[in-house]
């Protein structure tokens, strides 16, 4: 059997275990194509203006933008989330996307005091506290220190979904899923630095705080900051976006973006954690008790469909591909399952390009549709088996105040013409 | 000469550049035995520079539950609302109920279990020293660092006072600070996920027939009708 055929047979099994097998879906598989036109077709038979003029030289766009065409593909925000602009949220538009990586320039933003805009020449990182000597660093100086690294990892803010606690809310996975983004670091271990100015025995957490107007500080386990904390000033291989911490920020793998200090000017030793702001008024998750958990600190394990999705209707009977994001804070992705009849049954998603610890990951389903209304749904598992839960599941152990965390199950109604919904099943 | 054959020059140089590198790497471990005798003392690149403590403490100005990091100084109530009146009440109301939209700071005592907790300095923060930290590194909103520390420690008294934690005449000092209970100092506990939500760990997870019945749909963000532009649910002709 070759492997074509084993994908055709595959495919028609999954959609005949999701009860969507139908003569519409047979006349397709058989590969009927359509008929030439009655009349041919002035784009191939006239000459273009593209293929008879020259277009712009060489140095016409010395830094390059999309296609005029592709205006569309940009962050958008939801004004009536938060009271001002400049401590707010957009979302990627990962319906637009393929592969793993973010563009730089599509990638959400988070801000708590708007971007601070840094001449680089003037930033300053300080070590201090719980150190043998409190050291200050320039950029330049981090770039000098042996031992650089690379690694793509996804960032994904905590409230990520969160207005997905209570129900069906935005129509369009940008909105319920755009909080991440997921592009390659460069730079050096944070243990690099604190080796420098020499842990003390006694020390047990870091304070990393930022350099913009809401001084943005974390606590975070010294554990974690000596195993795989990074202090970068590269993504997607030129300097970080001024939106993205320009000139240094914090890389804090699988955990929580607003640990990803942006605009890093300083590391604080301790030997307690601070209980600052953004770990106990945020970032803390109230469950229905009355009682809150604090350090959630790793993002568990979650997918989304991105095509089809309400902003990505299905536009064709016949062959479609179906594709997806997925991603674990606890390491690598093992596989996704994708199910069209709202989680009845299940089939394991192709997953293509690499597949890395605690990074987006793309899954496919090639698939027949014949018009028939489907319930999407995707279900990550990642490599210490973790299942990603129903919102059902979630919402069962946390009730529906806990604002972040949420990576229950997505569900998308694909209605008979293709339009598609974001809604909740029960 | 040639344009590559310059280009080779270069490059030959740029070599030598790196193994002169090179060399001079290779030659500080063997000068670090005698100034450090400890066996797993990592490597110093002698990278950056010694911090001056004017430095440190421009910067290093976070404060814990226990008080440390709190500098020298005192507010009143009654100085905290001059202050609070001129520099905060646009945004948090003259009360602290919270202007439009802005974050309300008092009340919401004993919401927490109900439908829309209010979770405000009162009813929900676990530590007095989060506000002082907070209130004196990023506000007033537009204007952080503005404030000197008496100035923050009178807008924290009256904050305390806004929430019926303190008495009208009540000051706040740095020897004081730590006495004062907040109410929800016991409502947090570290992240559990792993023992209370052990069943999401699931080796075997339904592959078929995973449900009696066909799902219904139950809520649908198309009714609730708040996302922003048509672009995100486009009709299909």
């Amino acid at each position: 059997m070759t492997p074509r055929e084993t994908t055709r047979l595959d495919r028609r099994g999954f959609l005949g275990a999701a009860g969507l097998a139908g003569a519409g879906l047979a006349a397709t598989a058989t590969g009927l194509r359509a008929a030439p036109p009655a009349a041919p077709d002035p784009l191939i038979t006239t000459v273009q203006d593209w293929a008879r003029t020259l277009g712009d030289g060489v140095q016409a766009r010395p830094y390059g933008s999309p296609s005029q065409y592709e205006k569309h593909v940009v962050r958008r925000d939801v004004e009536w989330l938060t009271a001002s602009r400049e401590s707010s949220v957009n979302f990627t538009p990962l319906h637009e996307l393929d592969g793993i990586i973010t563009p730089s320039g599509l990638c959400f933003e988070r801000h708590h005091g708007g971007i601070a805009e840094i001449e680089p020449g003037k930033h300053r990182l300080m070590i201090n506290g719980l150190v043998d000597k409190p050291m200050v660093f320039t950029v330049e100086d981090l770039k000098r220190f042996p031992g650089r690294q690379n690694h793509a990892y996804f960032l994904e803010c905590a409230a990520n979904s969160g207005m997905e606690w209570r129900g069906a809310q935005l129509n369009g996975c940008q909105f319920t899923h755009g909080m991440v983004h997921n592009v390659w670091y460069t730079g050096i271990p944070l243990k690099t630095l604190l080796d420098e100015a020499g842990v003390r025995t006694n020390a047990k957490w870091l304070l990393a705080e930022g350099a913009d107007s809401s001084g943005m500080t974390r606590s975070i386990p010294l554990e974690k900051g000596l195993k795989d904390c990074l202090v970068v000033w590269s993504m997607n291989g030129e300097a970080l976006r001024p939106e993205q911490g320009y000139p240094v920020r914090l890389v804090v793998p699988g955990w929580e973006g607003n640990m990803w200090v942006k605009w890093l000017r300083r590391i604080e030793v301790g030997d307690q954690p601070w209980h600052q702001r953004e770990e106990t008024s945020k970032y803390t998750d109230l469950l229905a008790d009355g009682r809150s958990r604090r350090f959630t600190f790793v993002m568990d394990a979650k997918s989304v469909v991105t095509n089809p999705s309400p902003q990505a209707p299905l536009k064709h009977k016949g062959p479609n591909v179906l594709s997806g994001l997925a991603w674990s804070g606890r390491g690598r992705i093992s596989r996704v399952d994708v199910s069209l009849d709202g989680g009845r049954n299940w089939r394991s998603a192709r997953i293509d390009g690499p597949v890395l610890p605690m990074s987006l990951t793309r899954f496919y389903v090639d698939f027949d549709w014949n018009g028939q209304e489907m319930m999407i749904q995707s279900r990550a598992i990642d490599e210490t088996g973790y299942v990603q839960p129903t919102k059902d599941e979630l919402r069962k152990v946390r009730g529906v105040n806990s604002i972040y965390h949420n990576n229950g199950i997505q569900t998308w109604l694909v209605h008979a013409n293709g339009e598609t919904e974001n809604v909740e099943i029960g | 000469m040639s344009r590559s054959a310059e280009l080779l020059a270069g490059a030959t140089l740029l070599a030598g550049l790196a193994w002169a590198g090179m060399g001079l790497a290779q030659q500080r471990p063997a000068a670090a035995p005698a100034a450090v005798p400890a066996a797993a003392q990592p490597a110093k690149t002698g990278l950056g520079r010694e911090a001056h403590p004017a430095e440190v403490a421009a910067w290093s100005i976070a404060v814990r539950p226990d008080g440390q990091g709190l500098p020298p100084g005192r507010g009143s109530v009654k100085q905290g609302e001059d202050i609070f009146q001129t520099q905060c009440a646009a945004c948090h109301g003259e009360f602290g109920e919270g202007a439009g939209r802005w974050p309300v700071l008092a009340g919401g005592r004993g919401s927490l279990k109900g439908e829309n907790p209010e979770k405000t300095l009162g009813s929900f923060w676990p530590y007095l020293s989060t506000t002082f930290d907070y209130v004196r590194r990023a506000m007033p909103y537009g204007n952080a660092q503005s404030l000197s520390n008496d100035e923050v420690y009178a807008l924290t008294a009256y904050i305390m006072f806004l929430n019926d934690l303190v008495p009208e005449s009540f000051e706040l000092t740095r020897e004081n600070f730590t006495s004062i209970p907040m109410p929800n100092v016991g409502g947090f506990y570290d992240d559990d996920r792993e023992t209370s939500e052990r069943a999401f760990w699931n080796p075997n997870p339904c592959m078929s027939d995973c449900r009696p019945t066909p799902p219904r749909v139950t809520g649908r963000a198309r009714v609730i009708d708040v996302t922003p532009e048509g672009r995100s649910g486009p009709r299909v002709e």
